[in-house]
């Protein structure tokens, strides 16, 4: 009964609370209970508090009680480490935010927590949610609860195994350059890079401010969508945030589709059973009666440096907040010179990776090297941005596969190169703001699922999510 | 120090301006000055991971009125850019600021100089975001947050200025215009004008700029000329022993009156200026600006002008009163209800100015009474003393002066027989007095004028009762 029980999509618990079928307490005590059984082996989580979960569980049950409770209520789910919650630890998998409590919540937390949902912990992520395979963390590795010798992706790894693992029933997730969709690929679960702005970032700690957008990660398309209704909206807190029309999959007719294909983006570095799954998700379309379009993105080639250099830019000035003195890591072994409390504290307090991004993102904003890296890579995204909006003039969305692969097995991806290779496909949609979506089609070698993308202009999660619909029905 | 005057100092000013909003420009923390420590603080100025900046929309429209009351440009479309640097007093280790394309552009104000009049351009006006402040203890620094994220422009000039005297002339006409416009209180002692300044020399004649020096924060517009003369003999000198200027930015010391180096330019930060991400681009639409520009008053010169037209008030005393919009705006409000407008601007500018100690002018008098009180005087019902007992008291209690002069009997007394009374009675309670008239100590006769101006309760018409006086010593004088 449990484990029937916890493999249920978000929609099946919804209407089984109001059917009394059990209880928000039951349901959160499954949750508790599998990820005692499964946090040893998966290490989804860096926070949990049972005790906090009971609690708005029960919170939740009187509020199911009373009738008209919200959509989510009394729904165990878990968040990513980077999103601000009050009073609960929030350390974007850092040491130099180890200890760090914020005194106030992030929007998408404020609207999951008003709906009653239940916060079962913060999740695990590459440490300021900077890679692809989660292996950045500070903390732990997270392991793909499907294979446990393979990554789960990153950075919103926790996020992404915790769904896998059914340590949740639902996790929200960030997305800079693809880190919500990759973790939803490896992890066999559906993830949602909405339109920039359509979520608002107030409370996600920053990484590249530009392209960092909040998303859901689901077993099911319709749970997917009704995540990212519940936490979408223009806020004030976010100048960048806008209200973009519901975002719930409606009834479509195939033969009216479009379906954009890009041979640019089939490079050698893709792995044929990914090659297949994408052929075969578009000949599932075709079969519909969807027509197939061949759109040309001339400069998607630019779109990986271009990525790197202004996420890298970005976050070079984001970061620099953390320095030691009003919160988080502070070095023990400085004298009382303030550069020295600066260096070292910053020197000890990130890891590796992070590091390199900040490097690389301070030279490319130095003076004398402006000009050749950071403002040609705003070239760069204003031609890709210019060749995704033809390509939708021709076409209503474009397929494409997420990663280049199946989940690669930990430690396999060191060579930093070789990771940012992994974010080929995710980062044109961060890029030119657009909305994309992750869902599992087809499975490869070893039973590991692979996963196809879809993108369209902005503020179509709508179409994408119809879209899905079509497609989760074919891969069934 | 002959060869002094061979040269010229060109100097160009950066002012911050605090912007006189309620709210932080990000934020809605309270942006008043003082408070215990980081009590006017939250997320956004504090600069935590993940707080985000909202833009403070009143806070724009006073920077554009910056930007009107002195003659620029309004950016129709702006952005914002972010100033990276580490200081404790900077939470987020960025200024958000206004690089590439400032709000505001190419304006002017107008001085009076000794060579007569002189237009000093304004380069720009843009945006930004003011730091915090550290306390230095003996032993630590503390930081206070409280001024993070308060609003503040920066207006940069061109190098149009040539002296101390001409960079404070221009900083009191930029204050005056600002403070007629309401962007900021421009209170320099809580530092909300500052202003730092960029000075180079060259021989007389040349037209190439020299190397120039930045010095910072200098907090009152006196210490403004004297640092600019310390500055250009110092370059002088140095040029002159042909020394190299270096680029660098220098400390005025209050105390020496002195300048010394603080950072030069191989020290400099580079800010790695990038647009501000969080921000989208402000773009505002010339029907907004025409409203702001609709709600900003007539400036000092204007005004100046229509008084001296309008009212036949003297030069002087009207650019004393169109030097302050307060006193102004209250002069307007006294002259509109007054049949002698140059007599309510004499008792301002002559009485009432010198009663308010404060920065600005402020007077809590009834407009209405002032002007019944300044037409009483001026038509002669009561005397000067009359009228300034009277403004005095309207300014703590207003009253009807009209039905207390008369319920008072406050009205001058003009009748020589009136006033032989109290002249009688004066003269014979100045033996001393007298005596030293006689003795032909000529000034021993205003204290007997004041005596029986007492005795009237200083009522008495002034000329006529030291007329009488005179007369009445003249004739015990020649009684003897």
């Amino acid at each position: 009964m449990m484990d029937e029980m916890i493999s249920r999509s978000l929609c099946e618990h919804v209407e089984a609370l109001r059917n009394k079928e059990y209880s928000a307490v039951e349901l959160a005590g499954a949750f508790l209970k599998r990820m005692e059984e499964a946090e040893p082996s998966i290490g989804a989580y860096l926070w949990s508090s049972p005790e906090m979960a009971l609690e708005s569980a029960a919170l939740a049950d009187k509020r199911l009680a009373l009738g008209n409770a919200p959509l989510l209520c009394g729904i165990p789910m878990s968040l990513k480490d980077n999103i601000s919650t009050k009073d609960i630890p929030t350390t974007c998998a850092s040491r130099m935010l180890e200890g760090y409590i914020p005194p106030y919540s992030a929007t998408v937390w404020e609207k999951l927590s008003d709906e009653g949902c239940v916060l079962l912990g913060k999740t695990n992520m590459d440490e300021f949610a900077m890679g692809s395979c989660n292996e950045n963390s500070a903390f732990a590795v997270t392991k793909n609860p499907l294979d446990t010798s393979r990554s789960p992706g990153g950075s919103s790894g926790g996020s992404g195994a915790s769904v896998a693992a059914g340590e949740a029933v639902f996790s929200i997730g960030s997305d800079t350059g693809g880190s919500v969709r990759t973790p939803a690929a490896y992890c066999g679960l559906v993830g949602m890079k909405p339109t920039y702005g359509r979520v608002s970032r107030y409370g996600l700690v920053a990484f590249a401010s530009s392209f960092d957008q909040i998303g859901p990660i689901t077993r099911t398309v319709k749970d997917n969508a009704t995540v990212l209704c519940a936490i979408s909206g223009a806020d004030k807190r976010d100048s960048q945030s806008r209200n973009g029309g519901s975002a719930m999959p409606c009834d479509i007719d195939p033969k009216k589709l479009r379906v954009g294909i890009c041979e640019e983006f089939m490079s050698d570095g893709v792995s044929e059973q990914v090659k297949n799954a994408h052929r075969k998700a578009a000949d599932a379309l075709l079969g519909m009666g969807a027509q197939i379009v061949q759109v040309k993105l001339p400069n998607i080639n630019r779109a990986l440096g271009a990525y790197y250099v202004i996420s890298s830019a970005e976050a070079s000035s984001n970061l620099a907040r953390f320095d030691g003195i009003r919160y988080g890591y502070r070095t023990k072994n400085a004298s009382a010179d303030m550069d020295d409390i600066y260096k070292m504290s910053r020197q000890e307090g990130f890891g590796r990776e992070v590091k390199r991004r900040i490097m690389l993102g301070t030279h490319a904003l130095s003076e004398g090297f402006r000009d050749e890296y950071y403002k040609k890579a705003l070239l760069a995204k204003a031609l890709l941005k210019e060749d995704l909006e033809k390509a939708f003039s021709e076409c209503d969305l474009i397929l494409s596969p997420t990663v280049p692969s199946a989940a690669p097995v930990l430690g396999s991806l060191e060579d930093p190169l070789r990771a940012y290779m992994t974010d080929v496909f995710s980062v044109p949609a961060n890029i030119a703001g657009i909305p994309a979506l992750a869902l599992p089609f087809g499975t490869g070698e070893g039973g590991l699922p692979l996963s196809v993308q879809l993108m369209g202009r902005k503020f179509s999660e709508s179409l994408l999510y119809s879209v899905g619909l079509l497609l989760e029905g074919g891969n069934k | 120090m002959n060869y002094i005057n061979d040269y010229e100092a060109v100097i160009g000013l950066e002012v911050h301006v605090e912007l006189k909003t309620e709210t932080k420009i990000f934020c809605r923390c309270s942006a008043s000055f003082g408070g215990e420590p980081n009590t006017k603080v939250c997320p956004v100025c504090l600069g935590l991971p993940g707080a985000l900046p909202v833009l403070n929309k009143k806070a724009v429209d006073l920077a554009i009125k910056a930007g009107l009351c002195t003659g620029c440009e309004i950016s129709e479309i702006s952005f914002f850019d972010r100033k990276n640097y580490f200081y404790p007093d900077l939470p987020k280790a960025y200024q958000i600021t206004q690089f590439d394309v400032p709000l505001c552009k190419n304006g002017s104000l107008l001085i009076e100089t000794e060579d007569g009049e002189k237009r000093v351009g304004i380069t720009r006006i843009h945006i930004e975001e003011d730091a915090g402040k550290l306390n230095h203890d003996n032993e630590k620094t503390l930081i206070d947050c409280n001024r993070c994220g308060v609003g503040l422009i920066e207006i940069v000039t061109e190098p149009d200025l040539r002296s101390g005297d001409e960079a404070k002339a221009f900083l009191k006409k930029l204050r005056t215009h600002l403070l007629y416009a309401g962007v900021s209180d421009c209170k320099m002692n809580e530092g909300s004008l500052r202003c730092d300044v960029n000075l180079s020399v060259r021989k007389r004649g040349e037209t190439a700029l020299g190397v120039r020096t930045e010095m910072k924060n200098l907090n009152s517009f006196q210490f403004v000329g004297k640092a600019i003369e310390y500055e250009y003999r110092r370059q002088v000198q140095a040029v002159e022993r042909g020394e190299q200027i270096v680029q660098e930015t220098r400390r005025f010391d209050a105390q020496s009156g002195k300048t010394f180096s603080m950072r030069t330019k191989e020290n400099a930060n580079d800010y790695r200026f990038f647009p501000e991400p969080d921000l989208p681009p402000l773009v505002l639409s010339q029907k907004h600006i025409e409203k702001l520009k609709s709600e900003i008053p007539s400036l000092p010169d204007e005004r100046e002008e229509r008084y001296i037209k309008e009212y036949c008030i003297p030069c002087k005393t009207a650019r004393i009163i169109a030097g302050d919009v307060f006193l102004a705006d209250y002069f307007e409000r006294c002259a509109a209800a007054s049949k002698h407008p140059e007599a309510v601007a004499n008792l301002l500018t002559s009485f009432i100015m010198g009663m308010c100690g404060g920065e600005h002018f402020e007077c809590n008098a009834d407009p209405l009474h002032f002007a019944c009180v300044a037409d009483m005087q001026s038509e002669g019902v009561i005397n000067s003393q009359v009228a300034k007992m009277l403004l005095a008291d309207l300014c703590t209690e207003d009253f009807d002066p009209l039905e207390r002069v008369e319920r008072e009997a406050l009205a001058q007394i003009q009748a020589r027989e009136e006033l032989l009374p109290f002249v009688i009675q004066a003269i014979s309670e100045s033996e001393r007095a007298v005596a030293d008239y006689k003795k032909g100590k000529a000034s021993a006769a205003k204290s007997i004028v004041g005596k029986a101006m007492g005795l009237s309760q200083k009522k008495a018409e002034p000329k006529a009762l030291e007329k009488l006086v005179m007369e009445r010593l003249e004739l015990v004088k020649g009684l003897e």
